[in-house]
């Protein structure tokens, strides 16, 4: 199957974000080593990126809390990036003091969202990322750029593309090298992805968009392929889809790495990632937080043996 | 657990008030082989058949045409399948003989002008053989289709396909029966069935089979999913703008209600994420 005659990029960079985005959302707080052996188990699986932890204050993500520990106690594979959340300056130095050598900031595409998440205005949120791009630059330190509620706000509902636009052209003019597109809430389906990425793709190059999409509703994988077809070449996921959803109770959040991946493998597209590998990671993983995975292929490997 | 014979008349009942147009509502095989539809008689003259709803019901020989037709049955389904060593595991006998018992029951649908619906299994990949040709899949397609099948409905029965085979074997089944009538029956034991499925339409496919809160599991990977859920499909196809005419909240109640009759969590995101408890 070749996936350049049907329009689809020919390689696709996963980033994982389990061990963050993850953990961070899941009931039970883990265990330093717990994380630390994670995260060198996902390094050995060929994934090119993996979203460490976040540089936050403890007060208020108290997952987060060991994050130094966290990042000087990892194996660094050459060749793998290992990104960090800053959200700002301090958590920004701190970052870079343990070790960080690529970091992120997450706006967003919602006013209330953005007031109720970090309890300022967007406008705000983006003069506090400017002094973190400012310094990340001085200090040739990559930055990646969020914008959470890019197809729908918990508190909002339904949310302009022109938005979204608008938001990720003020990241990446401050020079964060990609904008990752997010899902937060997973409402969006195949229709708003298409438009939301039409408005992007006018203001943002191609190369420079990724799309972080939540399983919520299930629509996941069919808002990857999507955003795929549309020519997007980075896909945020997490193994096993660790990581509920914190505005719909009981319900799943992050789509599953292994999911993303039997995909992308079937489509002919290389992404470099050994799906056995992640499988096994997410195994140790969900073992460790007592739960069954979020993956559909984990499950059905497992329950055939084929693993 | 076979689930007593109110409560499937009750589901189908709840189903059909919720603007769905078509509802499989049970199979006339052998007891034997499948306990779970001895009811079938039952349930067939049970259920209020609504104006405008078709109610196809299975029919795997000519024996149960008769006693469907005698249940009062409108609408029948025969399933065939894309894989020699499927075809003598399920039914025991090669994909040939099995379209030689099928000729049967279209025979005598055609004097009853009864329509039939045909399913192909496997056209995704197979339990026992693996990978599947996609020239095979449309050669059976294309035999029950000129044997008289009204709608094919291609199975992807352990959901192990994604996009790609799905857009290679749709190519190639699209040379042999129009698409107008074809259908596509994904499986989600891999979480592909809602990309399948997307790839399906954009390949101009307009008929698409699910199940209300992803019922029925799989029964070759213990534990692992099946059917993708009717809520998540329609879900999608409301946000495409696409009309079903289905109510997606009555829909939701009624996987609610056979959730609790059988007493487990629904397999549909849209419905778990719509319960805030």
């Amino acid at each position: 199957q070749e996936p350049q005659a049907s329009g689809l990029p020919e390689y696709i960079k996963i980033v994982e974000v389990g061990p963050r985005d993850g953990l961070q959302n899941e009931k039970v707080i883990v265990p330093t080593d717990i994380k630390i052996e994670l995260i060198n188990q996902l390094s050995k699986t060929g994934l090119p990126a993996i979203e460490v932890t976040s540089f936050v204050s403890s007060k208020w993500v108290p997952q987060m809390a060991d994050h130094k520990e966290v990042m000087r106690g990892i194996e660094r594979h050459p060749g793998v990036q290992y990104p960090v959340l800053t959200p700002n300056l301090q958590g920004f130095h701190s970052a870079i003091a343990a070790g960080a050598t690529e970091v992120s900031v997450f706006g967003a595409a919602s006013e209330s969202f953005s007031k109720m998440n970090i309890n300022c205005s967007i406008e705000e949120s983006i003069e506090k990322f400017e002094e973190v791009t400012k310094s990340a630059r001085n200090m040739n330190i990559p930055v990646r750029g969020y914008v959470s509620c890019a197809l729908g706000c918990p508190y909002e509902g339904s949310v302009v593309p022109d938005k979204v636009a608008e938001v990720s052209k003020r990241l990446y003019s401050m020079g964060c090298y990609e904008i990752s597109l997010g899902d937060t809430i997973g409402v969006g389906t195949p229709g708003t992805m298409k438009k939301m990425l039409e408005a992007v793709m006018k203001e943002i190059p191609l190369s420079a968009l990724a799309v972080h999409c939540h399983d919520t509703y299930g629509q996941a994988l069919a808002n990857i392929l999507t955003a795929i077809q549309m020519g997007v070449a980075v896909v945020d996921s997490s193994v096993a889809g660790l990581g509920g959803c914190p505005y719909a109770k009981g319900a799943t959040g992050n789509v599953a790495t292994e999911d993303v991946i039997y995909m992308l493998n079937g489509l002919g597209i290389n992404t470099g990632v050994n799906l056995y590998a992640v499988m096994e990671a997410g195994n140790f993983i969900c073992t460790a937080l007592n739960k069954t995975t979020n993956s559909k292929v984990a499950q059905a490997s497992f329950n055939t043996g084929t693993i | 657990n076979v689930v007593p014979t109110p409560v499937k008349i009750n589901l189908i009942n709840m189903l059909s008030e919720t603007g769905l147009q078509v509802i499989e509502a049970t199979s006339f095989v052998s007891p034997k082989w499948v306990p779970q539809m001895a009811d079938h008689t039952e349930v067939m003259q049970g259920i209020n058949k609504l104006p405008g709803i078709s109610y196809p019901v299975l029919t795997p020989n000519l024996k149960g045409f008769q006693a469907a037709v005698a249940a009062g049955a409108k609408e029948v389904s025969i399933f065939g399948a894309a894989s020699e060593l499927f075809t003598k595991k399920n039914i025991n006998c090669s994909i040939e003989e099995s379209l030689e018992r099928f000729d049967e029951v279209m025979k005598a649908a055609r004097e009853a002008s009864i329509p039939v619906r045909g399913y192909v299994s496997c056209v995704l990949g197979c339990p026992y053989e693996g990978k599947i040709s996609a020239a095979k899949v449309a050669e059976v397609s294309k035999k029950m289709y000129a044997m008289g099948c009204y709608e094919i409905s291609l199975g992807d029965t352990i959901g192990v396909g994604t996009p790609g085979s799905m857009r290679e074997m749709l190519a190639v089944v699209m040379k042999e029966v129009p698409v107008g009538a074809l259908a596509v029956h994904c499986h989600d034991t891999y979480g592909q069935a809602l990309a399948n499925i997307l790839v399906a339409l954009q390949m101009g496919v307009s008929v698409v089979d699910a199940s209300v809160a992803g019922l029925g599991g799989c029964p070759y990977a213990q534990g692992a999913s099946g059917n993708v859920a009717t809520e998540d499909l329609v879900y999608m196809l409301n946000g495409l703008g696409i009309h079903t005419g289905v109510d997606l909240q009555k829909l939701m109640d009624t996987g609610t209600f056979i959730c609790n009759a059988l007493n487990r969590r629904t397999n549909s995101k849209v419905s778990q994420a719509s319960c805030r408890l």
